[in-house]
């Protein structure tokens, strides 16, 4: 929004008893140091208190990666702020640095003005070797002059503070850092402690002396902020004024996932069956399910990702609704499946939770790289509809749109989402369950003039048969056939009459979707077009750069294919088209492809998600 | 079954499907389709409740032939299709027709995985020593040295012995029959059929155009007695075109000893709910020309089947925790309200 630029100014630390509108803070540690949950908990902490929240967590490909070293790191990001949040922020205001590895890969990330909060401890000889120092860095002068430095030695005052908890060995003590790290952080910050001691209490119920430990830490590290006056100041980032009323809750794109597929099996009346193989970062999402089975859903751990996609063709042709969900490696593995799916014309989705590629890639990492893989990735004329989320949130209303579309218009569905949107979290509105339309799902029972490849005029569709149900036995494969017997064919006029229905068919699919919204001057001198988790840098950007003057549009696509009917319209209207992705330009290629249009093209492929600066130096670059 | 169903009398008839069957004349598949449609009728389930799944290969047009529901999937992945399917709705019977490249080779994987899952599927693997639908080259199966038009010099892979593999890999049902062997055929396929979980039954086919002399000495009638020992369950393990000839145990293994020599006490009795599958291994691998080729049910053992498991444990979840409630679901964990 226009009215909160507040996110990259730099963190003045002459102000830090003022109120801030927001603050980006960067946890770093070893992957064994729990970065994760001290980020989580500040989070949940902050988002209860009533600021908008957006996180972004960065861990590595290594469970435990050696200790001490830079691809050991595990990072998590929060951006809190009294407005409407986008992203994750680009840069930290405050980075809390475990070890030297920490500092060393994180410190140029942080504002000039910030906040350096060191673990003195870990800096050893070894841990200093490790992280490629030669010299200890808080021994040398003026090293830190533009940050204020607070040298805090976590491991000593934690085993301090923990001193007569004797059922507890010093490693398990000294696991109890994170918590005094965070109550310092709270201090600073002015938050309440009670979320994350009932935290503590539900988590670890069955060992009371490990509760006692991480609240005991948790307190004295807020104690130590208090009593030490490390701080110029405290910090108050004040709760939003203006939200849509109604009840919240922080979700991850992988968790509202799985709360879209339970949602639309619920309100199809279906069973859902989802059987996937675990992959990186899709696995969150046959966790989740596997713990709900009580709606019924049937969990399926598959031997191998085709075994995974096979098994959700067998239960969509059994009258399931059906899910699978992988990345790019195992998106590869299942496309022959796919196109049995194709072909056999069965409801059922299947999620692309894209990771850094080709090949293994960077499995922990983001990329929006797969695009082209899910539309032309198989053999012979294959269309599927696509369709991708913008943000965490946004993935529970698409899940549920993607099996809606798959069983309307029976055919199988791509969810393509990435791994920064499924690992990251914002606040979400929990929508109101009756409101929610139900899905028709009527499988036919009348045999009276049934063929298996008969179609609804409006949508191309087949009717959904199932086993089990007299009278309509019949055969379905992967062999050319004949459109509405289904019998096999190889006749050359039967096999582009049923190729050109399957395409004509997900074609239609725009009649059925939300045309392209477009925020900013309806035609002028640039479009920019994003699609996926690209969304908060590119809504940033462009609100940033409408507010400096310039005239400048954002539309943001949710449906590859189709793409929606407006778009060529859309296209013709601006001068210049500006498409952010993180590939090498896939979106643009298609635009191109497509509409024969001119697509400038900001490409980044490092793994991260884009910095809002990155993208408002582009529109300016474009329009200056 | 619902009453309903058992009074309306099915024949083989109406398990013939309006398609015309497209293997080559002679083809061992014609018999092994034409003896499951006559012991489908018999077994009781109505039809719409029969489902069979095929891969790629000859035998994998089965399920066209065939007046029931039925999907003709893609290469070695019918066990896959079938496990969804049936656990989608564990009401089905659910057949999965497949061949030795389709199972043992590109859907090893998945053939391992069934059976040790024990999915309540009917598996039938129609064994012929080659790949016939891609016209004649060496599979999985074929023994070394097997000259096709892939291996001119003779093949150097060493073959997979199916029952083995299916012993391995855990299955609770393991049996061998033969195409032309009709009533022995369609005893197994009923025992099959009743059997709860993975029943794996390899079918000795023949490929009358790629492999015809594969199966000869099991079909020719000079040979086949002394070559086959039918398994019969507590009985002792005896066979010859005379029954002179029984197996006993000499240390660890099995020999052939001639009845006028031994007493029939001194003879393995056959017993195929053996728990532990040492047994049902060793009659897996006993081949010509030392040894007979065991027919019929090797192993039948009782274990609680995959789709079974996985809707008991839907049924646990409610029960524990109540039907699924997406409000709830939603709310849980941390919440804020904003007025």
């Amino acid at each position: 929004m226009a009215e909160n630029p507040a996110v990259s100014e730099a963190f003045d630390h002459e102000h830090l008893a003022d109120e801030r509108r927001s603050v980006v803070i960067l946890f770093s540690g070893d992957s064994g140091d729990g970065m994760q949950l001290t980020g989580d908990q500040f989070t949940n902490t902050s988002a209860v208190l009533g600021n908008d929240v957006s996180t972004f967590p960065d861990f590595p490909a290594e469970i435990r990666a050696p200790a001490g070293t830079i691809p050991g790191l595990s990072g998590f990001q929060v951006n809190f702020s009294a407005d409407e949040l986008y992203t994750a922020g680009d840069s930290p205001q405050v980075l809390v640095a475990m070890n030297p590895a920490a500092l060393k890969a994180n410190l140029s990330e942080l504002d000039s003005g910030g906040i350096l909060i060191v673990n003195t401890d870990a800096f050893t000889r070894n841990n200093l070797r490790k992280a490629g120092y030669d010299a200890n860095p808080l021994e040398e002068e003026n090293a830190f002059g533009e940050y204020e430095l607070v040298k805090v030695p976590l491991t000593t005052l934690t085993r301090n503070a923990l001193e007569d908890i004797d059922s507890l060995s010093t490693q398990a003590r000294d696991k109890c850092k994170n918590a005094f790290a965070l109550g310092l952080v709270y201090w600073m910050f002015s938050r309440p402690l009670e979320n994350t001691v009932r935290f503590y209490q539900t988590k670890f119920a069955k060992m009371p002396d490990v509760v006692e430990a991480n609240t005991r830490a948790l307190k004295a590290g807020y104690n130590y902020g208090d009593t030490i006056e490390a701080f110029s100041g405290r910090v108050r980032v004040p709760s939003r004024a203006v939200v849509e009323p109604g009840i919240y809750r922080r979700i991850t794109g992988n968790e509202a996932v799985v709360y879209g597929l339970v949602t639309a099996a619920q309100k199809a009346q279906l069973p859902l069956f989802y059987g996937s193989y675990p992959i990186t970062p899709a696995s969150p999402i046959l966790e989740g399910l596997a713990g709900l089975k009580n709606f019924d859903v049937r969990t399926f751990q598959a031997e191998d990702e085709i075994a995974a996609m096979c098994s959700i063709i067998g239960a969509s042709f059994a009258g399931s609704l059906s899910a699978t969900a992988s990345s790019g490696p195992g998106i590869a593995l299942k496309s022959e499946a796919i196109n049995l799916a194709v072909v056999m014309e069965l409801p059922m989705v299947i999620i692309n939770v894209q990771r850094g590629g080709p090949s293994t890639g960077l499995p922990t990492k983001t990329e929006q790289a797969d695009l082209l893989e899910v539309l032309f990735g198989r053999n012979g004329e294959s269309p599927i509809p696509v369709v991708a989320p913008a943000t965490p949130g946004e993935c529970f209303f698409y899940a549920l749109e993607a099996c809606r579309i798959a069983i309307r218009h029976m055919t199988p569905v791509f969810l393509l989402t990435d791994g920064y949107i499924a690992n990251s979290s914002e606040p979400w509105k929990i929508p109101d369950v009756d409101q929610i339309e139900e899905i028709k799902a009527g499988n036919r029972t009348d045999p009276e003039g049934y063929q298996p490849y008969m179609r609804e005029a409006e949508t191309l569709a087949r009717p959904w048969v199932v086993p089990g149900t007299p009278g309509l036995e019949h055969r379905v494969g992967g062999l050319g056939k004949q459109d509405v017997t289904g019998n096999v064919s190889y006749d050359p006029e039967d096999h582009e009459h049923i190729v050109k229905t399957r395409a004509a068919k997900v074609a239609q699919i725009a009649n059925f979707i939300s045309p392209l919204q477009i925020d900013g001057p309806e035609e002028g001198d640039l479009l920019v077009l994003g699609w996926g988790g690209t969304y908060g840098a590119i809504r940033e950007a462009v609100t940033r750069c409408q507010a400096k003057g310039y005239s400048v549009a954002r539309g943001h696509l949710r449906s590859l294919n189709p793409f929606p009917s407006n778009l060529a319209d859309v296209l013709k209207r601006y001068r210049r088209v500006l498409v952010p992705e993180l590939n090498m330009g896939q979106l643009a290629f298609l635009l191109q492809a497509h509409y024969l249009v001119e697509v400038e093209k900001l490409n980044k492929v490092q793994g991260r998600p884009f910095q809002i600066r990155e993208i408002m130096e582009k529109i300016e670059a474009l329009l200056d | 079954m619902s009453e309903v169903m058992e009074e309306k009398t099915l024949t083989r008839k109406d398990f013939v499907s309006d398609q015309e069957v497209r293997w080559c004349p002679g083809c061992g598949d014609y018999a092994i389709l034409a003896q499951m449609q006559k012991v489908l009728p018999d077994l009781g389930i109505p039809r719409e409740n029969i489902v069979f799944v095929s891969g790629i290969g000859c035998s994998s047009r089965f399920p066209y032939y065939m007046n029931t529901y039925g999907v003709h999937s893609i290469h070695g992945r019918a066990p896959a299709i079938a496990t969804g399917v049936k656990s989608a709705n564990p009401d089905l019977s659910v057949w999965v027709i497949t061949g030795d490249g389709d199972a043992l080779s590109i859907g090893g994987n998945h053939f391992l995985h069934c059976l040790r899952r024990n999915v309540d599927l009917k598996v039938l693997l129609f064994n012929n020593r080659i790949y016939g639908l891609t016209k004649g080259q060496y599979s999985p199966t074929s023994l070394e040295g097997h000259r096709t038009k892939s291996s001119p010099m003779g093949s150097i892979d060493y073959p997979l012995h199916p029952l083995s593999v299916a012993v391995s890999a855990e299955a609770t049902f393991v049996a061998r029959t033969q195409d032309t062997n009709i009533k022995h055929l369609s005893q197994i396929l009923q025992r099959a059929a009743a059997h709860k979980g993975t029943a794996f039954v390899e079918i000795y086919q023949n490929c009358v155009v790629f492999n015809p002399t594969a199966w000869d000495h099991t079909t020719d009638s000079d040979v086949k007695d002394d070559n086959i020992l039918y398994l019969e369950d507590g009985k002792p393990l005896i066979f010859g075109k005379d029954r002179d000839k029984g197996i006993r145990m000499n240390g660890l293994q099995p020999e052939v000893v001639n009845l006028s020599d031994v007493d029939e006490q001194e003879l393995i009795v056959h017993n195929e709910s053996e728990d532990n599958p040492h047994y049902a291994y060793m009659l897996s691998r006993m081949e010509d020309p030392h040894m007979p080729l065991p027919f019929g049910v090797l192993r039948s053992v009782s274990r609680p089947t995959y789709d079974e498991l996985l809707l008991d444990q839907v049924d646990q979840a409610v029960e524990q925790k109540g039907r699924g409630d997406l409000d709830q679901l939603f709310k849980s964990g941390d919440t804020w309200t904003v007025e």
